[in-house]
């Protein structure tokens, strides 16, 4: 008797939680914020500031996401999460998102059950070398010592690059960024090898950067995006749409600055359909109609956004490269808004 | 026969001991300049510490307190023409009081500060008992329910109903005590205050809150960071742990079968395995067993970990303490007719746990250091938090300041930890050696 009503209670309990898990939307909207993993501290990507307030590329996709799905971009909790911990976060249901310089790939995606919700940042794994070493290329690193974070794909990409190229190599392990920093400086190694946009932010941290060079190479594919849990396609959705929407807003010139005007009414009819002026988009979606214009409002477009955190004209400088718009020989496309 | 025509009649009057015996110079002659070799090792010493000095200190003092980026500080020390580089500061002015507080919103931070000077208070009484009135000891018990409530915030039902439940089973073992028996009274009064916590507690609080509204700000625990952090997972994890371990110890030398069994097999299995592994039960395993959408919050999980893992560790502290003590105490406790608590109460554990008290001390300086390793699963504690401050572009490549700086904070609080049982080892010596 008391063993059904125990074996009952949990049934009820499962079922709720299913049910709870199912509409992340409801959730996030009951909750009145939305709970985000985020690294714990990746210079451009995700960091806090002095006030505790998070910034960065990838912060900018939740609060984005927030904007849009409960009108503030504010409305983020942000919950740091290591390598080791961001998975089982996302899948548990501790966050409802997981923006933190993931890298797409197959076993995530059908194997830990997530879907991505697009690509926020190409990256690729590349190599700094000082300069007095006098190496222009990753393929006379013959024989080099590389600095390499253990237990990461790019100790993957590493040894499968130096093979292919019939070359050797002495890994010297290390644990974090810092320590490959101070390693790298104090000569244990003659090269760094991490993703190229970790490489820019740790040349820009260097006493004299110009001493140092990031060889042309770029030796793996790191499409870096967003992604939610299997099984709540409607959520995925819509973070998946945000991120067009700010992709799309770069394409056609919506800014944080014009984006008032513009919302009043254009002649471009696809301008108007993302801004919510025409159509029925935000209805499809379960969310009010300008949510694509307070997701833009959030932080400005893509471009916005990148210029602003990991851009040109900040210590980091990275140039657009491969996230640039299609119509500029990138690979940002966004679907139309039909 | 010989004339002494002079004979000393008076004591000569006392002199200076010479110059070369006392005073700096006699010092210097008598622990330094002993001999040649002592005096060559003395000058390569010197010389060892001149130049360990000279490499570090220009490096500390280095003016960069209010440079706010490390170009800044590079700029700074670049006019100051160092030539071995120099500290920058900066990062500390700016990020001190994240350092120290986390996330902890800036107009609550009183609220930390008031737990940690109550901490004191509530200490004084345990620690100095010839100095705080017994009354005092009244605090102590109100801020074990209190603290929780000042950190985290919500409705001061909460505190006060659990304060309610050890009453509760206290009730229920003097009710219970004539119908079932001793044992099944320990039992029910054990289980009487868990359900209560675990069932009763949420729903009443929040009933006589919609009617009262009485409570402070909720601060979540994700907010918590810093060097707050680790001082409160340390104090709690501490405090309970001493309980725990103790019974943990009484139960490992218990005469009842079961008891003994399963404090030998709890103390053996969390001592058989790495603190860090625990940790990852608790931020990752948990998550999964739990059904989704269960809020089991981090913190608290982290606590339990540290708490338990701290347990087993006083637990055979204190047995070493109980097996160091004479057969005879044993035998005078029961000779004199006290049952087993009056015994151990009275005679056996204040012995045992003066003789344990190096032990237990060092203990609880190793699990507060050992919070640091939360870090590796996301909470931000200082050594988490150094990251998070690197990750900021003006930062980027600052490290040995933030480590010193936490290394300061720690190394102050764990000396003054180990100056403390010294001092109680000296006060609870009875033998006059």
């Amino acid at each position: 008797m008391k063993t059904s009503v125990f074996l009952g209670a949990l049934t009820a309990a499962g079922m709720m939680a299913g049910a709870a898990s199912a509409a992340t939307l409801d959730d996030v909207q009951a909750r009145g914020s939305l709970k985000c993993g985020a690294n714990s501290g990746l210079t451009g990507f995700a960091a806090p500031d002095a006030n505790g307030r998070w910034e960065g590329f990838d912060v900018a996709v939740c609060r984005a996401v927030a904007a849009a799905v409960l009108g503030d971009p504010e409305a983020v909790e942000f919950v740091p999460t290591t390598p080791k911990t961001r998975f089982t976060a996302l899948a548990s249901g501790e966050v409802d998102i997981l923006s933190r310089n993931t890298t797409w790939t197959l076993t995530r995606d059908v194997d830990l059950k997530f879907t991505f919700a697009g690509v926020n940042y190409y990256d690729g794994q590349g190599f700094i070398v000082p300069k007095a070493l006098g190496v222009s290329s990753a393929k006379e690193l013959d024989g080099a010592t590389v600095c390499i974070q253990t237990g990461t794909t790019t100790e993957l990409n590493l040894a499968d690059f130096f093979r292919t190229n019939n070359i050797s190599y002495e890994p010297v392990p290390i644990e974090t960024n810092a320590e490959a920093q101070q390693q790298y400086l104090a000569g244990a190694c003659d090269t760094y090898t991490t993703d190229a946009s970790g490489l820019a932010a740790t040349r820009a941290s260097f006493e004299t950067p110009t001493d140092h060079a990031i060889l042309p190479e770029i030796i793996s594919k790191e499409p870096l995006g967003p992604l939610v849990r299997h099984g709540d396609d409607e959520w995925a959705d819509i973070v998946r749409w945000t991120l067009n929407a700010l992709i799309a807003a770069e394409e056609f010139g919506i800014t944080s600055t014009n984006i008032e005007e513009l919302s009043n009414g254009t002649d471009n009819p696809e301008i108007n359909r993302i801004l919510g002026t025409e159509g029925t988009m935000g209805e499809m979606l379960g969310l009010e109609a300008d949510w694509a214009m307070k997701a833009i409002m959030a932080n400005g477009n893509y471009g916005e956004i990148f210029e602003k955190n990991i851009g040109e004209s900040t210590p980091i400088g990275l140039a657009r490269g491969l996230n640039a718009q299609w119509k500029d020989g990138g690979l940002l496309y966004a679907p139309p808004f039909r | 026969m010989a004339d002494y025509s002079y004979v000393r009649e008076d004591m000569l009057p006392e002199r200076e001991p010479p110059v070369s015996e006392v005073g700096i110079i006699g010092w210097l002659r008598e622990n330094l300049f002993s001999g040649w070799f002592n005096s060559i090792l003395t000058i390569l010493s010197l010389m060892f510490i001149y130049m360990i000095l000279a490499a570090i200190v220009p490096w500390l003092w280095t003016p960069t307190w209010g440079a706010g980026s490390l170009s800044e500080c590079r700029e700074i020390i670049a006019d100051l023409g160092k030539q071995h580089g120099g500290a920058c500061y900066g990062v500390i002015t700016e990020r001190w009081q994240q350092l120290l507080f986390g996330f902890y919103p800036d107009e609550l931070r009183w609220r930390p500060i008031l737990t940690f000077l109550g901490l004191f208070v509530a200490l004084g009484p345990v620690l100095f008992s010839d100095v705080f009135p017994r009354k005092v000891l009244w605090f102590t018990g109100a801020y074990l329910f209190l603290a929780p409530w000042l950190m985290w915030g919500g409705a001061i039902w909460t505190p006060l109903l659990v304060a309610a439940g050890p009453a509760l089973g206290y009730l229920a073992y003097r009710f219970l005590y004539g119908v079932i028996g001793n044992l099944g009274a320990v039992i029910v009064a054990v289980l009487v205050p868990i359900l209560f916590w675990l069932f009763l507690v949420g729903p009443i609080s929040s009933g006589l809150f919609s009617v009262i509204p009485l409570g402070l700000e909720v601060v979540e625990s994700r907010l918590f960071g810093g060097f707050m952090l680790s001082v409160w997972i340390g104090v709690v994890a501490i405090a309970i742990s001493l309980v725990l371990g103790v019974v943990l110890a009484l139960g490992r030398q218990s005469d009842l079968l079961i008891v003994k069994y399963l404090s030998v097999g709890f103390i053996e299995f969390i001592r058989g395995v790495p603190l860090i592994t625990l940790l990852f039960v608790a931020s990752t395993l948990l998550n999964i067993f739990m059904p989704p959408g269960t809020n089991f919050d981090i913190i608290l999980r982290v606590m339990i970990m540290a708490t338990l893992f701290a347990s087993a560790y006083i637990a055979e502290v204190v047995r070493g303490g109980l097996a160091a003590l004479p057969r005879g105490q044993y035998e005078a406790a029961d000779a004199l007719g006290l049952d087993y608590w009056k015994a151990q109460r009275l005679i056996i554990l204040p012995q045992a746990l003066k003789i344990s008290i190096p032990g237990i001390v060092s203990t609880f300086i190793g699990l507060f250091k050992d919070t640091t390793l939360v870090s590796i699963i996301g909470l931000l504690d200082p050594i988490g938090l150094t990251g998070s401050i690197r990750a900021d572009a003006n930062w980027n490549g600052i490290v040995w300041e933030l480590y010193g700086f936490i290394a300061l904070l720690f190394f102050l609080s764990c000396f003054a930890m180990s100056r403390y049982s010294m001092w109680l080892e000296k006060k609870l010596r009875k033998d006059h050696h």
